[in-house]
């Protein structure tokens, strides 16, 4: 009997963990979809955002978060593959090791000051889709680095053998069969780690300031609109019915993306294991 | 015709942190015939094959002293390339590994690192190891096809043509029947026989009977020591080792 109500309550916690997403977004849904129209999407902004269209943010927030994987994707690699394959183990690499983890647990709003104060104001870079970009990979840095880092131990150690064995070097062997057979765990980390960079606001706040710009950003060195800067801005400064709604609109437009690329990473992964014949 | 021996060892000892492996083996083995290593599990068979290739030295606690000849050429020389080294002592292992590639690319990755560019090349390369190792009549028709769809036994003949297409001159095999069916590993055999021919080949078998069938010689290893080695049919009629003759009835191991 005393088993019950811990039981009960564990076997309604997994529906109410749906129902609390489907909440979510059935509300954003129920408000938003209604401004969803083909000028919304495809014109710029007028009346501080209270009319016309997210073009601009749509244009903004793709490129930051391209400008955020030029930097993150090669780094993140790199220094997992290091990890993975030349790091000996000892202290040193598990500290290494330790300051990534400690990374990933970096508040955004602290990764965005630091943005602000170096990239921004000390390097010069101005708010700028640059200085954006540089932020956002060191946040999503730490999850490519242990993601790809995952990937690449859990190619089996057979493979490297047969390739040495063959009289391939080090090198040859990692990059040639080590790194092929891990791309689809690579790439999967890399798109959940865009994922959370299409999202993020505060960094963006931060490093590219909060206009509603009516501006589509051509050099990396423009400062832009992106999709969550001006969801916040029209939720936090609308404060009328229409503002809201097309904040709703606009984060439609948002989870809209970031389902896409998450359906990419489980598509990539999926295929990978039909592949290996799992 | 006399052959002369293609690989010796001397003396040669693995530890493994504190612990013996190998217990100063001298052991020669033969041009152009099949070597059977045989003992009982854990007498360091893998690790006495993984000497002859510096494979050995992928693990990090162990350590080798003594000789390994090839040729005549000690193979722990300071300025041997291992790279080379291997090139020429190719080595199969006991669970197939091709690598999660296409048929083509598996044997042609051999080639391609050591320097092979043409297409055409590569593509008579590919063609003559698939037929030399009997796989060539099966997969003619699906070179492109992932590797890891073919059966155990079928990877097992692309690993072997893998290793041939480097063109070696010594073939180790470790178990290289361990995890394949009746018909396989007839198969093996029947190649491993047919490779004997141009190949010098050192083959680690738990079985008595494929032993038998398909070496040349024989060499017993027990708890990490060389204790007899001859031509098949003396140690296998006439052992002169009680622990020899003990281990090839089937009395231990
Ligand atoms: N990396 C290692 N560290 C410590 N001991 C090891 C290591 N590798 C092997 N050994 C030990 O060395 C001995 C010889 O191992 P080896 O794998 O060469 O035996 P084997 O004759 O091939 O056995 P099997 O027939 O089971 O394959 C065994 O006692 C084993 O436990
Ligand atoms: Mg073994």
């Amino acid at each position: 009997m005393r088993e019950k109500v811990p039981e009960v309550f564990i076997f309604i916690s997994a529906p109410v963990v749906v129902l609390v997403f489907l909440v979510i977004l059935g509300y954003i849904f129920a408000n938003g979809a209604r401004v969803i129209s083909l000028e919304f999407l495809l014109s710029t902004p007028r009346m501080a955002g209270m009319e016309g269209g997210i073009f601009p943010m749509i244009v903004g927030s793709v490129y930051v978060v391209a400008v955020c994987m030029v930097f993150a994707v090669p780094l993140g690699i790199g220094a997992a593959i290091y990890l993975a394959e030349y790091a000996p183990e000892n202290a040193i690499t598990d500290t290494i090791r330790f300051f990534v983890d400690c990374l990933a647990g970096i508040p955004s709003i602290v990764i965005g000051l630091f943005g602000l104060t170096f990239l921004v104001h000390f390097l010069n870079l101005g708010y700028s889709i640059l200085a954006a970009g540089i932020a956002l990979a060191f946040m999503i840095l730490p999850w490519t680095v242990r993601v790809s880092e995952e990937a690449i131990k859990a190619v089996p150690r057979s493979y490297r053998e047969a390739s040495l064995a063959l009289g391939a070097t080090k090198w040859t062997t990692v990059h040639k069969v080590v790194l092929k057979s891990a791309m689809p765990g690579i790439i999967t980390g890399v798109l959940l780690g865009l994922g959370r960079a299409i999202g993020e606001t505060a960094v963006l706040l931060l490093t590219l300031g909060s206009a509603a710009s009516a501006f589509i950003p051509t050099s990396p060195f423009d400062s832009a609109g992106t999709l969550p800067v001006f969801l916040y801005v029209l939720a936090t400064q609308g404060n009328t019915a229409n503002a809201y709604a097309r904040a709703c609109g606009t984060a439609l437009v948002l989870l809209a993306i970031f389902l896409v690329v998450n359906i990419l990473a489980i598509y990539v992964r999926n295929k990978h294991m039909k592949y290996e014949g799992w | 015709m006399k052959t002369g021996d293609k690989i010796e060892t001397r003396d040669l000892n693995v530890h493994y942190g504190s612990f013996h492996a190998i217990k100063s083996v001298s052991l020669k083995i033969p041009e152009n015939k099949v070597t059977a290593l045989i003992g009982p599990s854990g007498c360091g068979k893998t690790t006495f094959l993984r000497c002859i290739n510096r494979m050995i030295e992928l693990t990090d606690n162990a350590r080798v002293s003594g000789e390994v000849l090839l040729d005549g050429m000690n193979v722990y020389d300071k300025d041997v390339d291992v790279i080379a080294l291997r090139r020429r002592i190719g080595m199969v292992f006991q669970q197939p590994n091709p690598f999660p590639m296409s048929i083509y690319e598996n044997i042609a990755y051999g080639p391609k690192i050591h320097g092979v560019r043409d297409k055409n090349n590569l593509d008579v390369i590919v063609r003559e190891s698939l037929e030399r190792a009997a796989l060539w009549d099966e997969v003619k028709g699906k070179l492109h096809e992932n590797a890891l769809r073919l059966s155990g036994g079928q990877q097992q003949r692309l690993c072997i043509a893998r290793a041939l297409a480097v063109e070696p001159e010594v073939i180790l095999f470790d178990e290289p029947c361990a995890s394949l069916d009746p018909i396989s590993t007839a198969k093996i055999e029947a190649l491993i026989r047919e490779l004997s021919r141009d190949y010098t080949i050192v083959i680690v078998t738990h079985n008595m009977h494929q032993a038998a069938r398909i070496s040349d010689y024989t060499a017993f290893f027990m708890l990490g020591e060389l204790i007899e080695c001859g031509s098949t049919p003396q140690i296998f009629e006439k052992p002169k080792d009680k622990r020899t003759e003990a281990y090839i009835t089937g009395r231990f191991g």
